[in-house]
């Protein structure tokens, strides 16, 4: 049976609308990438917090309930340092800065450049805990053997919803030595 | 051009085949095949899992089996067996002479023998087969998995290129080739279904392709799309997995709805009840399987908004379900019911399919789901769903369009006897699961506690069961094929209604060369 020309003509044209639908519905999934991560961004649901300093600290102190912050120091994948903090649990008061330290020893007989990245959970009181001073704004350079303590300060803004009482702040350290990522990364 | 010609001979009539019906029986004994492959490493699980400990197998084969087992079975055997009666009935429906793109039907069909040879030859590889399950989360899938990995990303490919192609040629076929007089509210429930289906394919598998394609690029090109060391999430692979993922499920239920649809009314005897509503409910279905997605991961740490919204949006998709289910009830109702093998396949689909709905509703509610979440109780849920919702109704569309394709009817005896050990078969499998399911087992383990040990015997004897029943199924459709008595009505079913049951039977190898007039 012979099909009409405009018949061959209304299927191509059927055919490529399909097949554009096709290659739209593959650089979507691609697009996702960005729009998850805006997502995470604007709704703070990954529990990330302030990446510069925090400045505004004239908040008064809210004497009238503590907040527990736990402090837990996770090395990533192959990360070698020893990494910890030094109180694993302080009681703070909304409004009062306070500080405290992470440990971190390099025990490779390499120089080592880290890299944390914190966490807090839970999620809706990433937005409420402000850094005012912190090693994760910068990446740390450790040589063969040598170990530092790592300081944090941070302050509470006294808006956190009453029901939280406890806040956990996770680090976890990444090995960002360029070398080595440039090895790791290689095609071989 | 006009004439009709028959078939080549030999070989070359399958591997040049563009005629929809060569092409169709090819896809259907192939997804059968697959079928056999997908329960053989079924029956490899159930018979570790017939006691505690380890017996037969070392772990890492069990994840092989259980990874290979849900691939084969959801591309290999599902989803082509569904092409494959689409490439058969569609044009036979609709009055089309075949396919509208008889050669890209051929590509896309001998794309499949490939994909999966590539897939199924990681068995062989040094490090073995894909270990991290059909749903390949990263970073299960690219940090830690085998390096056979690469393959079953190019596997995975090319079978999502041939239902691409398959999808195009369906939507081209049903929109341009349909007989005069054949409008859209006029079509055969089961080509409404495929059309929508077809959509669905679209719109996911290229996603599904994009997914495989950031694990090869974090796996081989040092990008860090799934990776948290480089910036990027592996809870995002994730949310791209079940964009495709959730949406697959109803194309893989969607042709099976179809099937019930056509089926139930021959054997009721009455035209099927509300047919509008049930275009309406299907396209609702569709639409809502692309905006639930995360009621796949609801422990993963969403935000409480999250969880309320898919949790909502989920339940939703009970009510289109729910009409179509009642549908069927008073498509029935009142009809001069006969219980032939296709139909009481259907009414099997209608009980167990709606009990998997209803685990599937408890599924859904976020707060239980935490006690759910990947345990046995979601095994026998989606298995619930995948065979006796899928391949109970494939099932009932072989033994119902076997008569047209072959001009044989089969053994109504031996169809029976296969209903009533698959139905057995496959309830003393699933049943129990929920169980353990609840009791706490988790899905994907090659050993369990001592407590689960009763449960599972039954679970892998009705296993055993339920395979031996497709075997069964075979001889069933061979003797049928070779020696089955021979039908002269073109009807075949009293019942029967479309314009498929127009055709002479056998179904000979061009119809509608001239389209038909439809009133």
């Amino acid at each position: 049976m012979a099909t009409p020309v405009t018949k061959t003509k209304v299927q191509r044209k059927l055919v490529g609308k399909l097949t554009l639908l096709v290659l739209c519905m593959f650089g979507f999934g691609f697009a996702l990438v960005p729009l998850y991560d805006l997502l995470c961004e604007i709704t703070g649901i990954n529990g990330k917090t302030n990446t510069v300093a925090y400045t505004d600290i004239k908040q008064p102190v809210d004497t009238s309930r503590e907040i527990n912050v736990q402090f837990i120091a996770i090395n990533n994948d192959k990360m070698s340092w020893a990494f910890r903090p030094t109180a694993r649990t302080i009681k703070v008061n909304p409004g009062a800065p306070t500080e405290t330290f992470f440990y971190a020893k390099n025990p490779m007989d390499y120089q080592m450049t880290g890299q944390a990245v914190p966490s807090v959970s839970p999620a809706r009181a990433a937005a409420y805990f402000h850094k005012v001073e912190c090693f994760c704004f910068d990446q740390q350079i450790l040589e063969s053997g040598e170990d530092v303590e790592m300081g944090l300060q941070f302050v509470i803004d006294n808006d956190l919803p009453d029901d939280v009482r406890t806040i956990t702040l996770t680090y976890t350290l990444f090995d960002v030595t360029e070398d080595r990522v440039a090895s790791a990364y290689s095609l071989n | 051009m006009g004439e009709h010609h028959g078939p080549e001979k030999g070989i070359k009539r399958w591997l040049l085949a563009t005629n929809h019906k060569d092409i169709g029986t090819m896809y259907l004994w192939f997804s059968f095949a697959m079928f056999l492959i997908g329960g053989a490493f079924a029956m490899i699980i159930r018979a570790e899992l017939f006691q505690p400990g380890m017996q037969l197998v070392e772990p890492d084969f069990f994840n092989q089996m259980t990874t290979l087992h849900g691939l084969v079975m959801v591309f290999g055997a599902i989803m082509p067996s569904f092409v494959g009666l689409a490439n058969w009935m569609i044009p036979m429906m609709i009055g089309a002479p075949d396919m509208a793109l008889p050669r890209m039907n051929n590509l896309s069909f001998w794309l499949l023998p490939f994909a999966f040879a590539v897939l199924l030859s990681s068995l062989f590889m040094e490090g073995g087969a894909p270990n991290f399950g059909w749903t390949f989360y990263a970073p299960l899938s690219t940090t830690y998995g085998p390096p056979s990995t690469t393959f079953f990303i190019f596997g995975v490919h090319i079978m999502g290129a041939s239902s691409i192609m398959g999808s195009i040629n369906i939507i081209a076929t049903v929109m341009n080739l349909r007989a005069p007089g054949m409008t859209y509210m006029k079509m055969p429930l089961f080509v409404w279904t495929w059309v929508i289906t077809a959509f669905l394919l679209i719109a996911v598998m290229p996603v599904l392709a994009g997914a495989v394609t950031m694990m090869l690029m974090d796996i081989h090109f040092g990008t860090s799309f799934f990776s948290a060391a480089g910036g990027g999430d592996p809870v995002l692979f994730q949310h791209i997995f079940w964009f495709f993922g959730h949406p697959e499920v109803y194309i893989i239920i969607l042709p099976a709805f179809g099937v019930v649809s056509e089926i139930i009314p021959t054997f009721a005897r009455k035209p099927l009840f509300g047919y509008a509503s049930m275009v309406y409910a299907t396209a609702s279905i569709a639409f809502l399987s692309f905006i639930v997605w995360a009621h796949h991961m609801y422990t993963t740490g969403m935000p409480l908004a999250g969880e309320l919204y898919f949790m909502y949006a989920t339940m939703l998709i009970a009510v289109p379900t729910g009409v179509k289910v009642f549908n069927w009830v008073a498509t029935m109702y009142d009809g001069a019911l006969t219980f032939e093998t296709p139909m009481l396949f259907c009414l099997g689909f209608l009980f167990l399919f709606t009990m998997g709905g209803f685990t599937g509703l408890m599924l859904s509610i976020a707060p239980a789901d935490f006690q759910y979440h990947d345990t046995y109780f979601v095994v026998a849920h989606f298995h619930y769903v995948m065979v006796a919702g899928a391949i109970f109704s494939m099932t009932a569309a072989v033994y119902y369009w076997l008569p047209k394709w072959c001009g044989r009817m089969y053994n109504e005896t031996l169809g029976k006897a296969q209903f009533w050990i698959s139905f057995i078969g496959f309830n003393l499998t699933f049943f129990p699961q929920h169980f353990v399911g609840l009791a706490g087992m988790p899905r994907r383990i090659p050993d369990y506690a001592l407590q689960f040990a009763d449960f599972n015997m039954m679970s892998s004897i009705g296993a055993f069961i339920y395979g031996g029943s497709q075997l069964f199924f075979l001889y069933n459709v061979i003797a049928t094929i070779r020696s089955g008595e021979k039908v002269s009505d073109d009807k075949v079913w009293e019942g029967a209604n479309g314009l498929e049951w127009t055709v002479p039977t056998p179904a000979p190898f061009h119809t509608f060369s001239t389209p038909p007039e439809v009133k």
